[in-house]
């Protein structure tokens, strides 16, 4: 029996090392919530060679070693899209469970937020308006890249829609609350950035001698919470 | 443990083994080395086992001496190696006599050469199950940073249970300074000239009919702002027939991604995890350390392949691996 829900499924080769595996087309809460089931899916149960499977918004990769399949028997992505095929008629309904509820703390607008009155104007909002609804309700942790610990999360109000600056910053600085296309991300370390940044958090994203070492996790369903000033500087952590 | 006495870091001098595998899932790049195949030749020629930490070096190599009597292999770039103006000859074990000022000096040809030290590399905690230096985060590798003036560096020293060299022995009872093993050809099954091996990427079908003629019949010159994330190219720009909106997805040591410049960018090893740039193709595995070895001003030539031929030039390159891995193995005992 084929899985219902991975009935758009396609798998690709991205070169000789990896798989892809391809979910849906869009950003969407249900698709990445597929992807999560599909990326746990794979690591209960790892299949010849892989070494590492990788969730992104609507995809997943699995990278492996074509050196575990044998000559002969067809190419080595071959052999593993027939084994992910087979692996992914498994029930995934089990694998999809709800996130924790994370509080975010996050000090808008001034110099932690130099965007926010832009994006306000943008939107046909007040400034109030826009940290309500970027504040109201919890985004889905979709997946992390760019650096390590730093995540997307989604999906925004339609309200705040807004896309990348057009000129990008040579530098945000760490903690930057910044959206686009949709999306909230938080910059885990200082870099260059094209986002609109319109709060900061005094958390600490990533500390390599944690365990694990980032603070969030994929699926974790974050709550933006206005914070003064004050709180910001008694809550902030050590920087990287 | 062996310790390394840094007189001159060299331009860009970092330990890399294998690289950080697991950790994508939240962001950690993999880093590891930019030429694989030198990278496994060279602890193979001193007996370490292939996932031992080595000292890849760009563009210029360390001036260094060492706490105790060392076997160690260059391999990669070609080097102005020397000892007491004596050449280092690479591609083999050298053992060197502690306390002797090893200088490796300019390139002669080639961007990066590896230097392994004979006991199990860089002697370093693990981070996250690696030792490769990680030097956008600051972990892993030493310190997580590149080497500096006056670092000292620690190496695992051989075990009590493993076996004396022959060139060891030798070394020992010669009282020479510096003592070569038999050099290994070693030529990796690479393109010929300055061609490199792409299979078409996801968006292939969306650049112009023009721009996929001129990415496989012209040459792209490496510019200066590559690095070990990417190798930067310059050349004819290449354009979509349209824009294209797209989602961040996995990327992998070799995709070729063209940001909205039109000036293509080969990822390498201290790739993102994941990219939202258009792909137009992905080298060849068997290319990489090719173009991991070209400098800023050098140029190369894309050239189409199957994915077929893709597939079974990996084969090739890791099967010739093993066998130079296995003779060097062999030519120590």
């Amino acid at each position: 029996m084929a899985n219902p829900k991975l009935s758009h499924m396609r798998i690709e080769p991205v070169g000789e090392r990896c798989l892809l595996i391809r979910l849906g087309d869009g950003v969407s809460l249900e698709t990445n919530q597929l992807v999560h089931a599909v990326t746990a899916l794979l690591e209960a149960h790892p299949l010849p060679g892989v070494v590492e499977v990788v969730p992104a918004f609507n995809s997943v990769a699995v990278h492996f070693d074509p050196m575990a399949y044998a000559a002969g028997r067809g190419l080595p992505t071959a052999q593993l899209t027939r084994q992910l095929e087979q692996a992914l008629k498994r029930d995934l309904s089990a694998l999809s469970g709800e996130g924790r509820l994370v509080e975010v703390p996050a000090c808008y607008g001034g110099e932690f937020g130099p965007d926010l009155e832009e994006v306000a104007g943008h939107c046909g909002l007040s400034v109030e308006e826009t940290i309500a609804l970027h504040s109201g309700t919890p985004l889905t942790l979709y997946v992390f890249f760019f650096a390590p610990g730093n995540p997307f999360s989604g999906p925004l109000d339609p309200r705040l829609s807004i896309g990348r600056r057009s000129s990008p910053r040579t530098r945000v600085e760490t903690g930057s609350v910044a959206i686009a296309n949709g999306l909230s991300a938080i910059y885990a370390a200082t870099s260059p950035g094209g986002w609109n940044v319109i709060a900061r958090t005094p958390w600490r994203m990533f500390d390599v001698n944690n365990d694990p070492p980032a603070r969030l996790r994929l699926g974790d369903r974050l709550k933006f919470k206005p914070i003064t000033r004050e709180e910001y500087d008694q809550l902030l952590e050590t920087r990287p | 443990m062996i310790f390394m006495n840094i007189e001159r870091p060299g331009m860009y001098s970092m330990f890399q083994d294998l690289g950080r595998c697991g950790h994508q899932g939240i962001g950690v790049s993999v880093n590891g080395p930019m030429d694989e195949w030198s990278h496994r030749l060279a602890n193979a020629l001193v007996g370490n086992p292939k996932d031992a930490a080595v000292l890849e070096c760009t563009l210029s190599g360390p001036r260094a001496s060492f706490s105790e009597d060392v076997v160690f292999a260059l391999c990669g770039a070609s080097m102005n190696a020397s000892v007491n103006g004596l050449m280092v000859p690479q591609n083999c074990a050298v053992y060197l006599r502690r306390g002797a000022l090893l200088d490796v000096g300019d390139r002669i040809s080639g961007a990066r050469v590896y230097l392994a030290v004979r006991g199990g590399g860089l002697a370093s905690p693990a981070v996250l199950g690696s030792r490769s230096t990680n030097s956008r985060a600051g972990f892993g590798g030493f310190n997580g940073r590149a080497l500096r003036k006056d670092d000292r560096v620690p190496f695992f020293a051989p075990g009590k249970d493993d076996f004396t060299l022959r060139i060891e022995k030798y070394g020992l009872q010669s009282g020479l300074t510096l003592v070569a093993g038999p050099q290994l050809p070693s030529t990796p099954p690479y393109a010929p000239g300055d061609l490199v091996r792409f299979v078409a990427g996801p968006h292939w079908a969306a650049f112009t009919e023009a721009a996929r003629s001129t990415f496989t019949s012209e040459p792209y010159k490496v510019s200066p702002q590559s690095d070990r994330m990417g190798s930067r190219l310059s050349g004819t720009l290449l354009r979509l027939t349209r824009p294209l909106e797209l989602i961040s997805e996995a990327t992998v040591f070799g995709t070729v991604q063209v940001p909205p410049d039109g000036s293509p960018i080969v990822l390498m090893a201290d790739r993102q995890s994941a990219g939202g740039y258009p792909k137009i193709g992905y080298v060849l595995s068997a290319d990489l350390p090719k173009v991991a070895q070209l400098l800023p001003g050098e140029s190369l030539r894309f050239q189409e392949a199957s994915q077929v031929e893709a597939e079974r030039s990996w084969r090739t390159f890791k099967t010739r691996l093993s066998e130079v891995c296995e003779a060097a193995a062999a030519s120590l005992t």
